[in-house]
């Protein structure tokens, strides 16, 4: 269940979280509670995973090289697939979707030649080619994401 | 960005500590000062580097369940004006320009969006729809039906 706090911590700070020394009690300030009441309420956000992480956001390709891959993967070879992509330690995202192209991950390498050679060992070991969607343009402002928290 | 910047960027990978005073924390983490954290984590953002600092909630968990892959085949000499009006519609939370691979896969433009139902997912489409018009040739939705890894930055 989430309070008016929790609801204040996850819509009015996905941006400009302060660079100060003293952050949490800057923003208990502007909300009119105190800086143990911000800790808890990011500690449960943190628990519950309501949040992921508070940081930084990083747009694409800004450190290291970074890749879009789908493959279409029988459905009784699919839970094999999976666990080999996601056992790279370059692989930091993996989704099933709902699509012939059934199998959706990201690989991040320090340098291109690192991620091609990544994705061909995936390749290999896995025994379904590639379809490689590296970035071209990112159109994408972020400014955060207004949630509605109404009924959460 | 150099050393520095990246040790930390990957010492905040996780999440900014939650104490008091993180920037502190890191700094006694790393050898350095607070203030040359805080400087450095500024000058990232004006350089673009960090596009934000805050928050990042995780939509699935907030009731988001139909997060979508809206993928879109639009010409190429329009992609550029068309990506950038898709990319400022408030529930559109990534949009991308990426290649085609004839003929498996000819949609060139990328747009997430995040629904609380089916039918709030399908409105957040139609809008997609109505600012592409008559440049949209073709298109798809792919919804994830499961995580299987999720860690780190986000970064693509």
């Amino acid at each position: 269940m989430l309070t008016d706090l929790h609801k204040h911590l996850l819509n009015d700070f996905q941006r400009d979280f302060p660079l100060s020394p003293t952050p949490y009690r800057d923003i208990a300030d502007t909300l009119g509670v105190t800086e143990t009441d911000v800790l808890a309420a990011l500690a449960e956000l943190n628990e519950q995973q309501f949040i992921s992480r508070i940081g930084a956001v990083i747009p694409p390709n800004q450190i290291g090289a970074s890749m879009l891959v789908a493959m279409a993967v029988p459905e009784n070879e699919l839970q094999r697939v999976a666990d080999q992509i996601s056992a790279f330690p370059e692989v930091n995202h993996n989704y099933e979707r709902e699509h012939r192209f059934n199998v959706w991950f990201v690989a991040v390498a320090a340098t291109v030649q690192q991620l091609q050679a990544v994705i061909e060992r995936i390749e290999q070991q896995t025994g379904y080619a590639a379809l490689r969607l590296p970035l071209v343009d990112d159109f994408f402002i972020d400014l955060g994401f207004k949630l509605d928290l109404q009924h959460a | 960005m150099d050393d520095t910047d990246r040790r930390i960027m990957h010492a905040t990978q996780a999440g900014l500590p939650l104490t008091p005073e993180p920037y502190q924390t890191l700094a006694e983490q790393l050898g350095l000062t607070k203030e040359e954290i805080m400087q450095r984590m500024a000058a990232m953002q004006t350089s673009g580097i960090i596009r934000r600092i805050g928050a990042v909630p995780n939509h699935y968990q907030l009731g988001y369940r139909f997060n979508g892959m809206t993928v879109w085949d639009v010409p190429d000499d329009k992609i550029d004006g068309l990506g950038q009006q898709v990319g400022q519609l408030p529930f559109v939370s990534h949009c991308y320009h990426r290649p085609r691979h004839l003929p498996a896969w000819p949609y060139n433009l990328f747009a997430m969006v995040h629904g609380k139902t089916q039918e709030e997912a399908d409105g957040q489409i139609m809008q997609i729809a109505e600012v592409l018009g008559e440049y949209c040739r073709g298109r798809d939705v792919l919804y994830s039906t499961k995580i299987l890894k999720k860690t780190g930055f986000r970064s693509a």
